[in-house]
């Protein structure tokens, strides 16, 4: 795995770094961290997890974005940083 | 139809609120090359996941002979799309191509026959080509004009009267009728001139389209207005269709309502204004009838 990026910080948006690491670490930045924090690292492991990853360091600076745009964004950064596209062809 | 960039969640989240018939999530030109990835899998998974209600989602794809056209069809079908735009469509043979690959992955995911087609002509040898792309498919379920690189194939600029785009329009709008299905006019870009926006939905509307392709919510009020028919239009669309239903009552084909006569093309319009008024929400389904 190597460090790749995915998303912008841009209101709705969450930029996600990912790089390499051992277990899954996920450091979150979000100005509703108190309220959401628990649910958007859920989000964002289960994403990872469901890609078969079990080995990230995860940088997350989320600006109020949707767990659909979480798990776009997370595994848009997966798949840039492993070579392993989700689509066909 | 209101265009949305595929690569920006905020205006994919709230683009609904504003009540457009539907939404074009954007995976083509909006999108950079290497942004074409991050969009997909936005796009597929805000299908999947927010609740657009009954606006109807039509996601724009790359083209099928780019490296991302392919890829798009599979992200977009998963997700449950209702329809898919293909840009820059100039043949028949590039319809049957997509309806190939929609096959391919509504068979995978058990969801065949579901996704339609719409396509959009933008360039001389499109609109040539017309009717044989209306008729392509039966997924077709309408087609549409790109005006920007329409006028560029043709070597000439856009105006605010649109000289430049009348027979690719009436050509479109002809087509369309021909084959049975729906026919989308161009966006208006400059945001900052409604009187010209609002004269082009006009004019479009007297040629025939179905509707207008729009880049703001601020155009949605516009183009509703000019498409909603007024209570004069819906009152005498109404008469005539009663006056119809009370003649078949009685056997007798033709009819006249305040002095005219009424025939069938008659008919056809007014229920046309009916259904208009109904999509509008002007009149109730119940009202209609």
């Amino acid at each position: 795995m190597k460090n790749a990026t995915a998303g912008t910080l841009e209101s709705g948006d969450i930029l996600i770094n990912i790089g390499p690491g051992e277990g899954l670490q996920v450091n979150l930045q979000s100005s509703v961290a108190a309220q959401f924090g628990r649910q958007i690292k859920a989000v964002i492991t289960d994403t990872l997890e469901g890609l078969g990853i079990k080995d990230a360091c995860v940088e997350a600076i989320d600006k109020g974005a949707l767990d659909c745009t979480i798990r776009a964004r997370v595994t848009a950064a997966a798949v840039r940083a492993t070579g392993k596209d989700v689509w066909k062809d | 139809m209101m265009f949305v960039p595929g690569n920006n969640p905020g205006m994919m989240a709230d683009a609904h609120i504003y009540g457009p018939d539907s939404i074009m999530l954007d995976l083509e030109d909006s999108v950079t090359m290497a942004e074409k990835d991050a969009a997909r899998l936005l796009v597929h998974n805000a299908l999947k996941t927010i609740d657009y209600g009954k606006t109807e989602m039509v996601v724009r794809i790359n083209p099928l002979n780019t490296p991302y056209g392919k890829k798009d069809v599979e992200a977009v079908v998963k997700a449950g799309v209702d329809v898919i735009r293909m840009p820059k469509t100039e043949t028949a043979d590039e319809v049957r191509e997509l309806e190939a690959e929609i096959l391919k992955v509504e068979t995978e995911i058990g969801r065949v026959g579901e996704t339609r087609i719409m396509a959009a002509i933008e360039s001389a040898l499109g609109i040539v080509n017309a009717y044989a792309i209306a008729t392509a498919s039966p997924r077709m379920m309408g087609i549409a004009l790109g005006a920007e690189d329409y006028s560029a194939n043709l070597k000439t600029n856009r105006t605010p009267g649109g000289a430049e785009l009348l027979l690719a329009r009436e050509q479109i709008v002809v087509a369309a009728r021909a084959a049975g299905i729906c026919c989308f006019d161009t966006v208006y870009s400059n945001l900052d001139d409604m009187e010209t926006f609002r004269k082009e939905v006009e004019l479009i509307k007297t040629l025939g389209f179905d509707g207008k392709s729009i880049i703001n919510p601020r155009q949605i009020e516009v183009v509703n207005e000019v498409f909603t028919p007024t209570e004069k239009e819906i009152n005498k669309a109404r008469a005539v269709v009663a006056a119809i239903k009370e003649a078949q009552a009685k056997g007798s084909g033709v009819i006249a309502v305040n002095g005219k006569m009424v025939d069938r093309p008659v008919v056809l319009r007014a229920e046309r204004t009916i259904a208009l008024a109904v999509a509008a929400g002007v009149i109730s389904e119940e009202e209609a009838l």
